[in-house]
């Protein structure tokens, strides 16, 4: 089976269009959307529309951190309202309608899906939405992600970088970033963590989405870069007139 | 696992003969049982000895040549053809190639002469290229993993400590232990470096010392310790074990076997090309060294070699991208002063963003050119007048930090020498005159430049020649 794997999509109907194109034209057969539909972008409906369409197809999505503030935004005198994260929550909360905030608020945070574990943050506490970003933090996220049986990869989102952890011949688990578009063997024999970066808000410097393909058969992982519309989803951003501009600046920069 | 018996199936191949039983693997000659498609060339089958008393490196490094194996492509690395399951029936099936490995040549009771040991190392030399252009370091050339095919080409075998920039690197650990064969092993190696192509220049070197002397530079050492030597060590030169060697082999060797990377060849595709063209190795000191270093040199070494310690490597194919082979095609008759001028730009322009870069400077003769009775016009004397010719053109160009050699080829077809040259030397870029070689024979005017864009296995640049001058002068007036 061929599993496209999806996450941080933040309201980006034009790199998620482009990216979801892309992994059908692949030959993808199964979605996984690994959370943080919202939040950011402009076009936070179209994304949850999306979901509950693939949803319904039977098709897996989980929750992020964006997705739960979207369904409660921070109240204004809260602290942590100020963060960039929270900025537009509420703009976003309010884009959407009842039934979608449902939806959102009953996502769940962990899924398997064909032998693989996915989890928007760390699989270790997937509800403190920690970011799985050095070799220490991915194993205590494998070690959780192995105590369910079978599991043998787990699939995060969160920190927007594409990166696969993976245990060479040493103790303790090793770092490797991947090169767009090369098949990477991740036999079952060994396990491994992946961060699958960002489809709608890549970090890297390079402003093309990000997603992944996994063939549970072959036990390949691909990691694809797709060029997309960015220049028209950051004109979106700024149409709204309540998102600040960073949010769209940040698209055309990758960063 | 036990030796398999002539005659035995696996997944659709039939077990002819084994041909290595190895410490780490069986390989046998196979054949696709009948009704499977011919694939016109032989097959061999390299089984992993897998069993309870076997180490898990052995598995690991089947699991790497696995991976690697099958992305590789071009003559330099046997063709893949097929794997089995590493968990159920693991095997790799390959091209056999037929040849002798380096350990022919070094079992031999008598010592290759200079020219064979030149074209051995240059045909290792341009196979590593061709696996570095793959983002590929072989980190365990040795004599047994080296193998030369009739037509004198080298094929490098084994990849099973092997290391390929796009795959995790399932060897490496967060300790950085030595990884390799003790006697071939770079002294970046030692220190846990997985991935500078010049570790590759340092196996090729060991060998080269080997077929020269019969020697091991640094013997094979089986200790921590013993291994670290190498981080400052300087060998005996070649030259003290084997007076008739040359001065150029000797300095070639030494170069390969520097214990710091940046001070050999930058590209394995450098090291081929002065071992094709003896004649333009500058000897330093390492050339002309008749005793190891003084004590001195050593101890300075030894300090400096105790602070090296792991770092990662870039791309391998960046590292070599950034040390090009760049030819220019400097025309020598019906050429305009021009032309000439704004060939030397192109060039300097080039050289200027790529410090490491080398320069060939060539030019080709008609064979007509030179005259048998004429001693004026024989073919030495036109070479030297040539060779001087293109060292004045060079003149005036900022050639420090970049190795520069001068050739004169003599053909007919100078499009096609241009194109041979560049592929026998693993050229980068090719310069050379928009509108030059041949502007006697108007009708020709632009086959040269453009046969060899089309042709060159490489980047062509086809400089404009600057407005003459006369011409400059008058569009100001106007």
């Amino acid at each position: 089976m061929k599993l496209a794997l999806l996450s941080d999509i933040h309201s980006n109907r034009q790199a998620l269009d482009a990216c979801m194109e892309h992994a059908r034209a692949q030959g993808a057969q199964r979605f996984a959307w690994l959370g943080d539909l919202v939040g950011y972008g402009a076009d936070p409906g179209y994304a949850v529309r999306q979901a509950m369409a693939l949803v319904a197809q039977g098709h897996c999505v989980i929750g992020g951190n964006h997705d739960a503030l979207a369904v409660h935004p921070l109240q204004p005198n809260d602290p942590a309202a100020r963060t960039v994260a929270a900025q537009g929550a509420s703009w976003t909360h309010a884009q959407l309608t009842a039934p979608e905030r449902d939806f959102l608020a009953a996502l769940p945070l962990v899924a398997e899906v064909g032998g693989v574990l996915l989890v928007h943050a760390s699989a270790d506490a997937p509800e403190r939405w920690r970011y799985v970003d050095n070799e220490m933090v991915a194993q205590q996220c494998l070690d959780a992600a192995t105590q369910r049986p079978g599991i043998r990869h787990v699939f995060c989102g969160h920190v927007h970088r594409n990166t696969l952890y993976y245990r060479g011949t040493g103790r303790r688990l090793m770092r490797f970033t991947p090169q767009p578009g090369v098949a990477i063997p991740v036999p079952r024999h060994r396990q491994w963590v992946a961060t699958i970066g960002s489809v709608g808000q890549p970090r890297d410097g390079d402003p093309r989405a990000m997603y992944a393909l996994l063939d549970t058969d072959a036990w390949l992982l691909r990691f694809e870069r797709v060029a997309y519309d960015h220049a028209t989803a950051a004109a979106a951003i700024r149409a709204t007139g309540a998102l600040p501009d960073d949010f769209a600046r940040r698209l055309e920069l990758g960063r | 696992m036990k030796l398999l018996e002539p005659g035995t199936e696996i997944d659709g191949f039939s077990v002819l003969e084994c041909i290595h039983s190895g410490g780490m693997a069986h390989i046998y000659r196979v054949e696709y049982a009948v009704g499977a498609p011919n694939p016109g060339f032989p097959l061999a089958m390299k089984i992993p000895r897998m069993t309870a008393g076997d180490g898990a490196e052995n598995i690991v490094s089947f699991e790497v040549e696995l991976q690697i194996l099958p992305t590789l492509t071009g003559p330099h690395v046997p063709r893949f053809v097929a794997a089995g399951d590493l968990e159920r029936l693991p095997y790799l099936v390959m091209e056999y190639c037929s040849g002798h490995t380096l350990q022919h040549w070094l079992d031999a009771d008598e010592r290759p002469d200079v020219a064979t040991i030149a074209r051995l190392g240059a045909a290792m030399g341009r196979a590593a290229h061709s696996l570095h252009q793959q983002n590929v370091c072989h980190l365990d050339l040795k004599p047994g993993n080296v193998l030369f095919t009739h037509d004198n080409h080298a094929v490098l075998l084994d990849f099973g400590l092997s290391c390929h920039a796009h795959y995790p690197d399932l060897l490496a650990e967060e300790l950085r232990r030595a990884v390799g064969s003790p006697a071939w092993i770079a002294p970046e190696q030692v220190v846990g470096v997985r991935g500078d192509p010049r570790s590759d220049i340092f196996a090729i070197g060991v060998m080269l010392y080997e077929l020269a002397t019969g020697e091991l530079p640094f013997g094979a050492p089986s200790t921590q310790g013993g291994l670290r030597q190498r981080l400052w060590m300087a060998p005996v030169p070649p030259r003290q074990h084997r007076p008739d060697l040359p001065e150029w082999l000797q300095e070639t060797i030494l170069r390969c076997l520097e214990p710091e990377a940046a001070q050999r060849h930058p590209s394995a595709a450098h090291l081929a090309f002065d071992l094709a063209h003896p004649d333009q190795v500058p000897i330093s000191e390492r050339g002309q060294r008749q005793h190891g270093l003084g004590l001195r040199t050593q101890f300075k070494r030894w300090i400096k070699a105790v602070g090296m310690h792991y770092q990662p490597s870039p791309l391998p194919t960046r590292q070599i991208e950034e040390v090009p082979i760049v030819m220019v095609a400097v025309p020598h008759d019906d050429v305009t002063d021009a032309t000439l001028y704004s060939l030397r730009q192109a060039v300097g322009r080039s050289l200027g963003i790529r410090p490491g870069a080398r320069l060939a400077c060539v030019t080709v003769l008609s064979p007509s050119a030179s005259s048998s009775t004429d001693s004026e016009r024989s073919e030495t004397a036109l070479h030297r007048q040539h060779r001087a010719r293109l060292k004045q053109w060079a003149e005036p160009l900022d050639l420090a930090g970049h190795s520069v050699s001068y050739h004169v080829l003599e053909a007919g077809d100078v499009a096609q020498a241009l194109v041979r040259y560049a592929e026998g030397n693993q050229v980068s870029m090719m310069i050379l005159g928009a509108a030059t070689h041949g502007l006697q024979t108007q009708r020709f005017i632009a086959t040269v430049p453009m046969r060899v864009a089309r042709d060159a296995p490489c980047t062509v640049i086809l400089v404009k020649q600057a407005l003459p001058f006369a011409q400059l002068a008058r569009e100001y007036s106007e």
